[in-house]
Parts: C-alpha cells; sequence; structure tokens
C-alpha cells in the first residue's frame, strides 16, 4: 500500500528534482499525444525541442522570446516571494506595449535614438500603472489579487483591440488594425543585422542580476521574503504588508511593462493586436519552474520561449496546430505541481497488515 | 515482581514505537498498580504522549506487551480502551461547545446507555457530586469555565466502570483553586482503587498527589521513584540529567526609576473573539520583572500587541522611558529599547522557512545589521552564531530551517535573541511554556540577569510558579481589566486566583495610587 508521508523538513533534492521529473513527464506526455495524432513521437518531439535550435539563428530566436519572459518572470519572482498571487503580467505586458507604443507613435519622424528614452519610460510607466490598480484594489479594499489582475489582464487586451482598430490605427494603412510602423529611431537596436534579437535582452540579465542582488541583500528584499512565509512574523517585525504589496506590484508592472514596450519597439515594430503570444502567462510557469531562483528561471524562461519556437515548427513542418504550445506549457505546470508534493511528503510503501 | 502477580493493574513492558527519524519510545516497562497515582514525567519530546496513546490504543507499538490485570491484550483503538476500563483526558478538550453537559457525554457512550437522557442527567449529576466537581448536565458547554469544561471531560470517563484514568497536563489550564478541587477529585478515586496516570511538568504537583513515579529521557526509562520519597529537585535532577543546574531560588529586586508608564488604555479588537481593554494602567520600573497572570483569552494578547506596536490603541497612552511610543510603529519602539517574545514561536516569532541566520535578523536589524537598505549578512550570521551559542541552542547549524528545531531550543534563541539586544524593556508572553525543564532553567536565568542588569520586564503567563518564582511584582488579567499590582511576596495564592477570577476592586494599579 503507498501512502504519503510529511517529511521531518522539506528536501532541497527534490526542490531541485520537481522540474526535471515535470519535464520528463511533460516529454512522455507528449510522446503518447503525438503517438496518438499519427506520428512518430521521437520524431515530433525532435521537430518540436531540437530542430529549432539547430542554427545560430534558432539561437538567437530563442533570446528573442527569453527577453519578454525573463523580465516578466523576475516581476513575477517578486510578487511570488511575497506571496502576492499576481496573474497580470500579460495586462501589464500589454499596457506597456500599448502605452510606449502611443509615445513612438508621437514620434514618427525621430532620427536620434535618444527617442528611445521616452518610448521605454512610457512603456515600463504604463504597465507600472497597470499594477498600480491591482495594488490599489487589494490594499485599499482587500480585493483579491488573483481575480482583479486577470480582469485587468482582459481589459488591457480590450484597451489595446480599440487602440488598433481606433485612435492609433494607422491612417494609411488600408484599414487593417495596426498602427503605423515606428521610426526606425524608436526601434531598438539589433546585435546584427542577420538577426531579430536585439538589446531586451541586456536589460533582461540586468533586471534579473539586479532582483537577484535586491532579493538576496537588501532590507526590502527580506521583508518581501518575510512577509511571503509568514504575514505573522512580518507583522511582529513590523513590516507593512501595504507598502510591501505596492512595491512588489507595481515594480512587476514596470518590468512587465518594460517588456512589452520592448516587444513593439523591437521585433514587432508597431502595434498590432496580437503583440503577445501569451508571455505574461508563460512568465508564470517560468516562475516556478525556475524555483523562484535567477538562475533556474534563466533556464526555464528558455525551455519556455522553446516551446513558442517548437509550437511553430511542429506547425510548419508536422502541419499540426500551434497550440501545442500551450498544451505542453500546461502538462509542465501540471506535473510541476503535483510533483512539487514530494517536497514535503515522501512516499512509503506499507505493508497491508499494519491497520487491520 | 512478576507476571503471575494478578494484583497489577497494567503493565508495559518492552514498549518500543520508531517514527521516521525519532525513537519516540525505546523498550519501555512500565507497572501501575490499582488505586496508585502514578506519574509520568520527562521534558518535552521525553516520549510520554507516544506512551499514553499507546495504552490509550491510538497508536501501535512496533515492539512491546501491555498486560490488563494479568491478561495479556492487544488495544485495536481508543474503543476498545474504553471499554477495558481505560478512561484519557486529553489537553485539548474534545467537546461541542453548543450543546449541553449531558448531550456531549451522551455522544461518547454507545447507543443504549445514551437513549434515556433523564437517567443519564441524573447519573451524571450523582457522579459529579459524589466526586465534588458540582456539573448542571443541562448548561451549554461554552458557558462552562475551562476548569467545568475539564469536569465534563473527567465525568464522561467516569461514567464507565474506570480502572485506569490518564491525564495529560490537566492543570495547565486551571486556577489554583480549580487545581485544588481536582486534585480532591482525584485523590477521592484513588482512594477508591482506581489507577491514576499523572503526566505533568509542574514537579510539586507530583510531590503532592503521585505515590510513584516514572522519568523518561530520550524515549527511555531514566527513573522510578516514590515521589512521596524524594524531593522535587531530585525530581528534576531525573529529568534533565546531571549537567544541568537547578538553582531557582532568585533574589527580589526592588526595582528603579519608571521605565514604561501605560496610562487609560483603551483598545476594541477587530477580530470577534478578541478582549476588549478598557482603562488599563500599569507602571514597570527599571530592574524589575513585573508578572502578569490569568487565564488565557483574557487580554493578555491584546496587551502585548498593543506594547509591540502590532496593534494600536484608541486612546491612552504608553510610555517607554518618557516617550510616548502609542503611536510609533514597531521597529520605532524597538529603536527605543523594546523587545518582545510573543507566545507563538513558530509563526510569529520566528519565520518558519527560514533559516536562523534570516530569523536573527527578523527583529534585531535595528541593531546596526543593515545600513542604507542593505544587509550586512556577515554581520547578522554573527549575531545568530552569538545568541545559539551564548544560550546553548541546540541545532544542526545557523542555517536549519526554524521549523526544524524543538520548542525548547527555538525558544532560547528568540529569548536570546530579543535579549542580546539589550532592551531597556522586555515583554515575554508565556517565556516556557511547553518548554522542557533544562530550557525552562536557562530562560529563567537569562530573564534574572537582564533584569540584575537595570532592564525593566514584563512576563505574562498562565505558570503561576514560574511567576512567583521570578516576577519581584505581581499581577492579573481577567477580561481585559488588570488587577492591582503588588510585590510578590505579599500575594498570596488565593489572592492571586480571586484576582484571576476577577475578582478585584478596580481595573487600576492601587499599590501605586
Amino acid at each position: 500500500m503507498l501512502k504519503l508521508e510529511k517529511r521531518q523538513s522539506d528536501s532541497r533534492l527534490m526542490g531541485y528534482m520537481s522540474p526535471v521529473i515535470a519535464i520528463v513527464m511533460t516529454l512522455i506526455c507528449g510522446a503518447l499525444l503525438f503517438a496518438f495524432l499519427g506520428h512518430n513521437p521521437g520524431e515530433a518531439l525532435y521537430t518540436f525541442f531540437i530542430t529549432p535550435l539547430e542554427d545560430t539563428y534558432g539561437w538567437t530566436e530563442l533570446g528573442v522570446k527569453v527577453a519578454p519572459l525573463l523580465l516578466c518572470a523576475m516581476g513575477l519572482t517578486l510578487c511570488y516571494r511575497a506571496q502576492i498571487w499576481n496573474i497580470g503580467a500579460e495586462g501589464q505586458f500589454i499596457m506597456g506595449a500599448l502605452g510606449g507604443g502611443y509615445a513612438a507613435l508621437q514620434f514618427l519622424d525621430a532620427e536620434s535614438s535618444w527617442v528611445l528614452v521616452p518610448v521605454l519610460l512610457a512603456g515600463a510607466a504604463s504597465g507600472l500603472a497597470w499594477g498600480g490598480i491591482a495594488a490599489l484594489l487589494k490594499t485599499r479594499f482587500n480585493a483579491n489579487e488573483i481575480l482583479t489582475t486577470i480582469m485587468l489582464n482582459y481589459i488591457a487586451l480590450n484597451l489595446l483591440l480599440w487602440a488598433v482598430h481606433g485612435p492609433l490605427k494607422d491612417p494609411g494603412g488600408f484599414n487593417f488594425p495596426e498602427s503605423a510602423m515606428f521610426a526606425d529611431a524608436a526601434i531598438l537596436p539589433l546585435f546584427s543585422d542577420s538577426y531579430r534579437l536585439n538589446i531586451s535582452i541586456l536589460f533582461a540579465l540586468f533586471f534579473m542580476v539586479a532582483i537577484w542582488t535586491l532579493m538576496a541583500r537588501s532590507w526590502v528584499g527580506y521583508q518581501i521574503h518575510v512577509m511571503g512565509e509568514d504575514a505573522k512574523a512580518a507583522k511582529y517585525a513590523g513590516f507593512s504588508s501595504k507598502t510591501l504589496t505596492w512595491v512588489v506590484l507595481l515594480a512587476c508592472g514596470a518590468l512587465a511593462g518594460l517588456a512589452g514596450v520592448s516587444e513593439v519597439s523591437g521585433p514587432i515594430g508597431q502595434l498590432v493586436p496580437q503583440l503577445s503570444p501569451g508571455y505574461g502567462y508563460a512568465a508564470i510557469i517560468v516562475v516556478f519552474l525556475g524555483r523562484m531562483h535567477p538562475l533556474g528561471i534563466l533556464l526555464a524562461s528558455m525551455l519556455l520561449a522553446l516551446t513558442f519556437m517548437g509550437g511553430e515548427m511542429v506547425q510548419i513542418q508536422l502541419s499540426l496546430p500551434k497550440s501545442l504550445t500551450g498544451l505542453f506549457q500546461g502538462m509542465l505546470l501540471f506535473f510541476l505541481l503535483a510533483a512539487d508534493l514530494l517536497i514535503s511528503y515522501r512516499i512509503v510503501f506499507q505493508p497491508r497488515t499494519a491497520r487491520a | 515482581m512478576s507476571l503471575q502477580q494478578p494484583t497489577e493493574r497494567l503493565r508495559l513492558s518492552g514498549i518500543t514505537k520508531e517514527y521516521p527519524g525519532c525513537l519516540a519510545n525505546d523498550a519501555i516497562d512500565l507497572v501501575v498498580l490499582p488505586g496508585e497515582t502514578h506519574a509520568l514525567l520527562g521534558e518535552n519530546g521525553a516520549g510520554k504522549s507516544t506512551l499514553m496513546k499507546i495504552i490509550y490504543g491510538v497508536v501501535r507499538p512496533d515492539a512491546g506487551t501491555i498486560t490488563w490485570q494479568g491478561e495479556k491484550v492487544q488495544i485495536s483503538g481508543p474503543a476498545h480502551a474504553r471499554q477495558l476500563g481505560v478512561g484519557m483526558v486529553f489537553q485539548h478538550f474534545s467537546l461541542f461547545e453548543t450543546l449541553t453537559v449531558a448531550e456531549n457525554i451522551a455522544l461518547s457512550l454507545p447507543a443504549e446507555e445514551s437513549r434515556d437522557m433523564e437517567a443519564l442527567s441524573r447519573r451524571i449529576r450523582e457522579i459529579s457530586e459524589h466526586y465534588g466537581m458540582a456539573l448542571d448536565p443541562d448548561r451549554h458547554v461554552h458557558t462552562l469555565s475551562v476548569g467545568a469544561q475539564q469536569r465534563v471531560e473527567i465525568v464522561r470517563c467516569l461514567l464507565q466502570d474506570i480502572r485506569l484514568l490518564i491525564l495529560d497536563e490537566p492543570t495547565s489550564v486551571l486556577t489554583p483553586q480549580e487545581v485544588r478541587e481536582l486534585f480532591r477529585t482525584l485523590k477521592t478515586l484513588a482512594a477508591e482503587g482506581v489507577s491514576i496516570l499523572f503526566i505533568s511538568h509542574k514537579l510539586d504537583e507530583v510531590t503532592e498527589l503521585c505515590n510513584a513515579a516514572t522519568v523518561l529521557r530520550n524515549g527511555k526509562v531514566t527513573g522510578n521513584c516514590n515521589p512521596q520519597d524524594v524531593t522535587s529537585e531530585d525530581l528534576a535532577r531525573m529529568m534533565v540529567g546531571d549537567d544541568t543546574p537547578l538553582n531557582q531560588n532568585y533574589q527580589k529586586a526592588q526595582g528603579g526609576n519608571t521605565a514604561l508608564q501605560i496610562k487609560a488604555l483603551n483598545f476594541r479588537p477587530e477580530d470577534p473573539f478578541g478582549v476588549t481593554i478598557e482603562g488599563l494602567n500599569l507602571e514597570v520600573k527599571a530592574g524589575e520583572i513585573l508578572g502578569i497572570a490569568g487565564v488565557a483569552g483574557n487580554g493578555q494578547d491584546e496587551l502585548c500587541a498593543l506594547l509591540s506596536g502590532e496593534e494600536m490603541s484608541a486612546a491612552g497612552e504608553i510610555n517607554l522611558l518618557g516617550n510616548n511610543i502609542s503611536r510609533l510603529l514597531p521597529e520605532a519602539r524597538r529603536k527605543l529599547g523594546f523587545a518582545f517574545v510573543p507566545e507563538e514561536r513558530l509563526g510569529r516569532g520566528a519565520v518558519p522557512n527560514m533559516s536562523l541566520v534570516d530569523n536573527a535578523l527578523l527583529s534585531a536589524s535595528h541593531r546596526g545589521l543593515k545600513k542604507n537598505g542593505w544587509i550586512n549578512y556577515g554581520k547578522v550570521r554573527d549575531y545568530a552564531l552569538q545568541v545559539i551559542d551564548k544560550y546553548n541552542v541546540k541545532c544542526a547549524n545557523e542555517d536549519a530551517q526554524a521549523k526544524s528545531l524543538s520548542g525548547g531550543n527555538l525558544q532560547k534563541f528568540i529569548i536570546g535573541r530579543e535579549i542580546e539586544q539589550k532592551p531597556k524593556l522586555l515583554v515575554c508572553s508565556h517565556p516556557t511554556w511547553g518548554v522542557d525543564i533544562g530550557a525552562a532553567i536557562l530562560i529563567r536565568h537569562a530573564l534574572i540577569n537582564l533584569r540584575d542588569e537595570g532592564s525593566a520586564i514584563v512576563v505574562v503567563s498562565e505558570d503561576i510558579d514560574e511567576l512567583y518564582q521570578i516576577s519581584d511584582r505581581i499581577g492579573a488579567i481577567c477580561d481585559g481589566k488588570l488587577s492591582p499590582v503588588r510585590p510578590t511576596n505579599e500575594v498570596g495564592i488565593e489572592t492571586l486566583g480571586q484576582w484571576m477570577a476577577g475578582q478585584f476592586s478596580n481595573g487600576g494599579e492601587a499599590a501605586h495610587a
């Protein structure tokens, strides 16, 4: 008979092994899925996970997708450390793109790259404001942030749709729901003209290190950690949960907003209705898969970036739907949460005779 | 003694029970005679509770035999144990507050016995009167005092033909008067031939009540004796081993200038079960320990939270060395010399999942452990090591999670963390609650030392012996009101008991008017 038994203290090993188990289980179930869809599982998995990375271009594309994921994930890490369950990175990402895009559209004749400064700031500020709404609702009305941030995601998406169908639509764009192309000066510099990878990956790496340092060494990082672990201890020590809620939601909003504006003033170059393939949601999985540790989050964001690329690759090569991306991401999170049980519990075999 | 002797009520031999990572009971032998009141002594984690659960059939031993009145038995569960004539009163009562006494008792009886409620009420009356524990079967349990609720639990056991009654720390929730009533009942029971297994931390009670004792340490029996023949010191020595100092006679101190002054403090809690505090006055001098007795839930938590700044008072003043701190945040109060040991160790005084290093920072950050918003982890680690070393905290290392420590060791760590801040005023809530004797002695020593260095200390506790031992002045809190506070040696246990029950003239501090 199998029985779950509480461990005396959490298993550090299982903490690291749980993502590995989740990935292996996802691969197994993915293989089964491909088999049922009538494809050779090995070949399909190869197409999904390996083919996208077979050339330099593939790796740079990976970087293009890692940058927004990493920025959103680092913001979410702050929130989740404080046990503020912000699901709203997607909305904050979209608002960043919208706010930054609006700024970029004011400078269509710009020649100097300095124009990027107001564009990026506008994007970060828009995301920050969107996070601020959730913080206000949480601290003022004690509204559950999971619900409010999800609802704010839909509001943000509809604001974007309204903008590109209305006020921000390109007058010379044959009535397509898109804005005008931004000025070249308002586009983030590329590393090389042959690839789409731009300097937003440097923003992402910078903020990864910055937040890592903040969480590991700063007093506010410590306060966030204590508040998340034990609200009564935080109160005992005199930490203000309201202030900390504001801090983490504003910071996450700003980072997600920066990710959003970097996307429109980067690979996309204009405002379009589908400017996020779901980076804000995927970043949630990144945080948990990466164990809220910056290096883990970096690796996890690479894996999740790969699922976006793999989805496109199986669509092109095997004519399977791109929504497989969501399926793989969902399985990852599902198996991860299941395997996390083993961090504080262990499975023991118990002979049936123990209790008659 | 041989196995054939039928006079033995209960004999355990070689009882062994292993939990993952811990041998709770290691080949334990125990003999209980009819009419014997047998104390089971031991520090926390010595294996007492496990052994009781084995006798009551809640837990099955891995090895060993249980002999009940000369016959080998396998106790299959609490129902079987009750059928044999074993009753147990747990530390935490299992009563439905919305039901009456009789209904509660009926619930634990076999169906055929509980059908006739009138007969049952009659029996409850008879039995409770016979043992001097007056109980009204028709009262609702929520209207009863804690002591009366305990009587319900005991009467519930007595309704059956009881041969062995197990009591797990029965006095920890009672006022001194209630303790005396309980002891009278237990003595009557013993005189009628009922065996009693009595678990307690309080050695005076054991010497008063028991005529046999078994001492456990680390899951093993380390001694047997008759408490009537030995002193409390001997018992304590058996419990803690040879290397712990036992000296507990402390000089009383007079105290100097006023360190803490509370004037007309008012507080209305948001929590519907909280206690309202109205017009509370209190003065604590530097260099004295002021003890506040009281049964749990009479405003102790609220008073402590108001002092620490976790709650803000509606009106009134709290003056710490002349500064009105009543509107200050906790950290600002700490900077002025305040320190606080809360009642809950894990989940308030310490963060369970964080290391001892991180927990050292929790309340001590203002002692130069951070600068410009950055933490100096080198200093934090030194501070944690200093506390661990000086207060003899047993842990794997300073990176161990707080939750991995035993209650006593964690409490030593928290007390050490607060005392090493050299506070001007230390507030301790239940400093040695549930802590083993060795740790309790160390903690009391530390408090006395801090007092002698000139700090003011407020100790809130339910442990009256402890309050008498360490307090220089003593008072009690009942329903959010504070009794008069007087020098400890002028307050008899009778008076204190009355104060704890709310029998005092006003909420003011008469002795200092």
